[in-house]
């Protein structure tokens, strides 16, 4: 965070409290506006293949596979970028693998931030930086994240390095009710944002509960200023596009058509429980699917009606009273949603937070301990993995160790839900990306370079 | 029935004082907060809300309560270096927000004693989560004076305040430099000009500890003065910019008598900072943040100024931190620097301390990073920043003499799975419930068949 946290504040009020897009853009794409438009045939197709890498066995760590599964003494092998085998102390490594010891460490899937800003408020985090949130009019669904990515943020780097992160999704700011497109990103440095695009993975509708759009456009003495003001906006939004064919091309529309075709599912930034209750019935009114409720602080709540939406909820440990609507937030969130049988994700928000999504787990893991809530570490390390993938619409891609999924894999010098621990080697596709033996295997951005202390351990 | 109890005992313990209990603590893992590694199978022991001893082969005296603490690991309550405990209940909620007075004519003389607030969400929440002592300060509003800092117990009663006006808090940082007017140039000599305007003020003012005035006649850890309300019976220079309050306010900063916390960040600013000292030798300079301090780090430790620095931020977030890096503060303490871990102000919670500092214990075992050991970063979140702030073996530490500030963890405090599972300050024990607590006791099901949860407390 910045250097004081005097000017630290507004920057996180703009992530967590913000997320606004309004500007209708003028892009005529060659494609029609049909619901294909979101996904597709992006007009801006991904150019991300994954680098070279070695066939790897991990011989000998803790496993935890991403879907609750735990195995002592694992052998994981990969080539190809693809994971061709996971196994006990059995299964041998075939001709041609470096084998790596993993004795007395952990492997895990590549760690999954579902709430990310990084390269939309890049660091470092000046005026001229400041690209995660169209926030000139309440709704500005035409907006996409990916078009402010910048791939030189410092920030993925450290993501990747010390939280293991390997994919991430960009969502605009929520300073609007609808803030634009997410874009889900591979965490591999690139010159472009197309290089770092995950290939097939679906777009998200970022939008916005509560205080920041009502507080942001009441102040400009426009709709919404309340609540229901963000309902009233949010609804005739959706009524304005239900007949909406494309034939006279409109940006907003073809993102929300694509939401009401089911082809791009809403992320929600919402955190009292009462508003999302709202917005569950809002999407049942018009027909579309909220993947997850986003800094959720208040799930614990409702976490009843969470689980018969299948909604997930994507929180911080223990973030609280930042802002009135986060007042009720509690360590054991959480572990209370996981023990009614809702969906957890633990998300970040924050260029810091993503490097430790592994410890905010833990915390919300022994937080549930403490009341009697007793979660098995591998369903705890699936809050960062697989079910941050599940939500995303990439679970076929990455976020467990399976035989035939990608090769995001993250070897951990120690227990990942230790405090003592960090990511020792991380491969995206089977690619090593970071090494934490070898000082040359730590990208370094342009940003950085030549500046004090690049490269360093950081 | 249970929260109803937890909520009487609180509210009669917050209108009268309790009395300190003698306690002994047996067969716990502890760790005294000096730097040392912990010690298994040790006790410890507190009569008349003191220390009197911590360690292995204590004797418990008769008739002194025994704790079992057999699993249990037994620390000193963590102090909490640079706070804003007690000012605010909601970050966007400014109607009760006083960390910053943005609107107001004064500054250096803005007193935090009198806004703490001790039944704040904030100082609950922090003592849940081990916290017995802190030093407090606001944000600078329109000047880079943020005002006087309080040094603060974290207790459930109506007296948090130990000692009000116990620093100043000014930014040298680029805020500071865009509150001075616009550039560092302008943070500096705003600077200049008011230790000059305090120190001429001070010498007519009959102030104590100025140069034409005897010392202040000081017992132990006496309240200091408050210079603000001495009367000025002459008058003042012309081109006067600080308001009669805020030049008193920073007469014991001119002369030495009161720290001047500086948050500053970038290697230059660092450099600049320390040089005040030869233009103002009795200036008393504590750093705060400090992201470039380890590539001044000599120079720093030379200077013999303490740091309260991140532990955490390795993102060039800002031009003055192009250099952070986790390793920050351990190369620091490596080249002698004086370091806590700090500030822990808005959304750095002073209940992440042990989580900051156990991150730099893991460090340790990444190539190339200077971390901490277990004892040393245990000190930086205990008592490195009770010294810093003036409480050397008095807080911070199980040392005999020091206050009975005492936590009984479930494990290793550093480790992100563990808790505090008791409290005591000054030998009494601590309610450690909550607003969050109590809506984790309501919603621990969710069962709303008979009754609303609003029947649920």
């Amino acid at each position: 965070m910045p250097s004081t946290r005097f000017v630290t504040r507004a920057a996180l009020m703009a992530c967590a409290a913000m997320a606004l897009s309004a500007c209708a853009a003028d892009q005529t794409g060659p494609q029609s506006a049909s619901s294909s438009a979101a996904r597709s045939a992006s007009p801006y197709p991904s150019t991300y293949a994954p680098y070279p890498g070695r066939p790897t066995a991990l011989v000998g760590a803790t496993l935890f596979d991403g879907r609750g599964g735990q195995m002592q003494n694992a052998t994981v092998l990969f080539e190809n970028g693809r994971i061709t085998a996971v196994g006990d102390a059995s299964l041998g490594v075939p001709a041609g693998y470096d084998r790596i010891d993993g004795t007395g460490k952990f492997v895990t899937p590549g760690v999954i931030d579902i709430h990310s800003h990084l390269g939309d408020y890049p660091s470092p985090d000046v005026g001229a930086h400041s690209d995660g949130n169209e926030a000139t009019s309440p709704t500005t669904p035409e907006v996409w994240a990916e078009h402010s990515v910048w791939p030189q943020d410092p920030g993925f780097s450290r993501a990747l390095a010390n939280g293991g992160v390997t994919a991430l999704q960009i969502l605009p700011g929520s300073a609007n009710l609808m803030g634009g497109r997410s874009v889900t990103l591979k965490n591999v440095p690139a010159l472009t944002v197309q290089g770092m695009k995950f290939p097939g993975a679906p777009q998200g509708l970022k939008m916005a509960c509560g205080e920041n759009p009502k507080r942001v456009y009441g102040g400009k003495g426009q709709a919404p200023s309340t609540r229901m003001g963000n309902f009233a906006v949010n609804r005739q939004t959706w009524i304005d596009a239900q007949d909406y064919d494309g034939t006279d091309r409109n940006l907003a529309k073809d993102t929300l058509k694509a939401v009401l075709d089911g082809e791009i599912q809403v992320h929600n930034h919402c955190y009292r429980a009462d508003e999302m209750a709202l917005v569950i019935d809002m999407a049942k009114e018009f027909g579309y699917t909220v993947s997850t409720f986003h800094h959720a602080v208040e799930s614990y709540k409702i976490a009843d009606l969470l689980r018969e939406n299948d909604i997930c909820s994507a929180v911080w440990a223990d973030w609280w009273g930042f802002k009135m609507e986060a007042y009720d937030g509690i360590l054991e969130n959480a572990a209370l949603i996981e023990n009614a049988g809702a969906c957890v994700v633990i998300h970040s928000d924050d260029q810091d937070g993503i490097q430790r999504l592994n410890q905010e787990a833990a915390k919300a893991q022994a937080a549930g301990k403490r009341i009697g809530i007793d979660i098995p570490d591998g369903k705890v390390i699936g809050w960062f993995t697989y079910n941050a993938a599940k939500a995303m619409g990439i679970a076929d891609e990455t976020g467990s160790l399976e035989t035939g999924k990608a090769a995001d894999v993250v070897l951990w010098n120690g227990n990942p839900l230790s405090v003592y621990s960090r990511p020792e080697k991380v491969w995206i596709d089977g690619a090593l990306m970071f090494d934490a033996n070898d000082p040359k295997r730590r990208p370094v951005s342009d940003f950085e370079l030549g500046q004090p202390g690049a490269g360093d351990v950081k | 029935m249970k929260a109803i109890a937890s909520a009487i005992a609180l509210s009669i313990a917050l209108v009268s004082p309790a009395l300190a209990q003698d306690l002994a603590i047996t067969g716990a893992t502890v760790a005294t907060g000096d730097g040392s590694e912990p010690i298994e199978n040790a006790t410890v022991v507190v009569r008349g809300g003191r220390v009197v001893a911590a360690g292995s082969g204590v004797a418990v005296p008769a008739g002194v309560p025994v704790i079992d603490g057999t699993g249990k690991w037994v620390t000193p309550g963590l102090f909490s270096a640079v706070t804003d405990l007690g000012l605010w209940d909601v970050g966007a909620v400014n109607e009760s927000d006083d960390r910053e007075a943005e609107a107001s004519p004064f500054s250096a003389s803005l007193d935090m004693s009198v806004a703490i607030n001790p039944a704040s969400q904030h100082i609950l929440v922090s003592r849940m989560g081990g916290v017995t002592r802190a030093t407090v300060i606001g944000q600078p509003g329109s000047s880079i004076f943020s005002g006087q800092g309080a040094i603060i117990d974290l207790g459930a009663d109506a007296n948090a305040v130990t000692r009000a006006r116990a620093f100043q808090f000014i930014n040298l940082d680029e805020t500071g430099a865009r509150l001075a007017g616009g550039s560092r140039t302008a943070a500096h000599a705003l600077l200049r000009n008011a230790l000059r305007e305090a120190r001429d003020y001070g010498n007519r003012s009959g102030i104590a500890g100025s140069a034409s005035r005897p010392g202040a006649v000081r017992t132990g850890d006496d309240l200091p003065i408050d210079p603000r309300m001495v009367d000025n019976e002459t008058e003042r220079g012309e081109d006067v910019l600080l308001t009669r309050f805020d030049a008193a306010a920073l007469v014991p900063v001119a002369n030495g008598t009161q720290p001047l916390y500086v948050q500053v960040d970038r290697a230059a600013d660092i450099r600049s900072v320390l040089a005040l000292k030869q233009e103002f030798p009795q200036l008393d300079l504590v750093l705060v943040g400090v992201h470039e301090g380890w590539l001044v780090a000599r120079d720093i430790a030379a200077a013999g100024v303490p740091v309260v620095a991140f532990a955490l931020d390795d993102l060039p977030v800002a031009f003055e931190e192009l250099a952070a890096t986790q390793s920050n503060i351990g190369r620091m303490k490596d080249a002698g620097v004086t370091v806590a871990i700090g500030p822990f102000t808005d959304d750095f919670q002073p209940r992440f301390a042990p989580q900051f500092a156990g991150n730099l214990v893991g460090l340790q075992k990444v190539p190339g990073a200077t971390g901490l050991t277990w004892g040393e970063a245990f000190a930086a979140i205990t008592s490195v920043p009770a010294r810093i702030a003036g409480m050397e073996g008095e807080a911070g530490v199980l040392a005999p003499g020091a206050h009975g500030d005492v936590v009984i963890w479930d494990g290793d405090p550093l480790e992100i799975s563990s808790a505090p599972q008791r409290v005591w300050i000054d030998g009494v024990e601590q309610p450690l419930d909550n607003h969050q607590s109590a809506l984790r006791n309501r919603y621990r099901d969710l069962d709303r068949s008979d009754l609303p949860k609003a029947y649920d407390w």
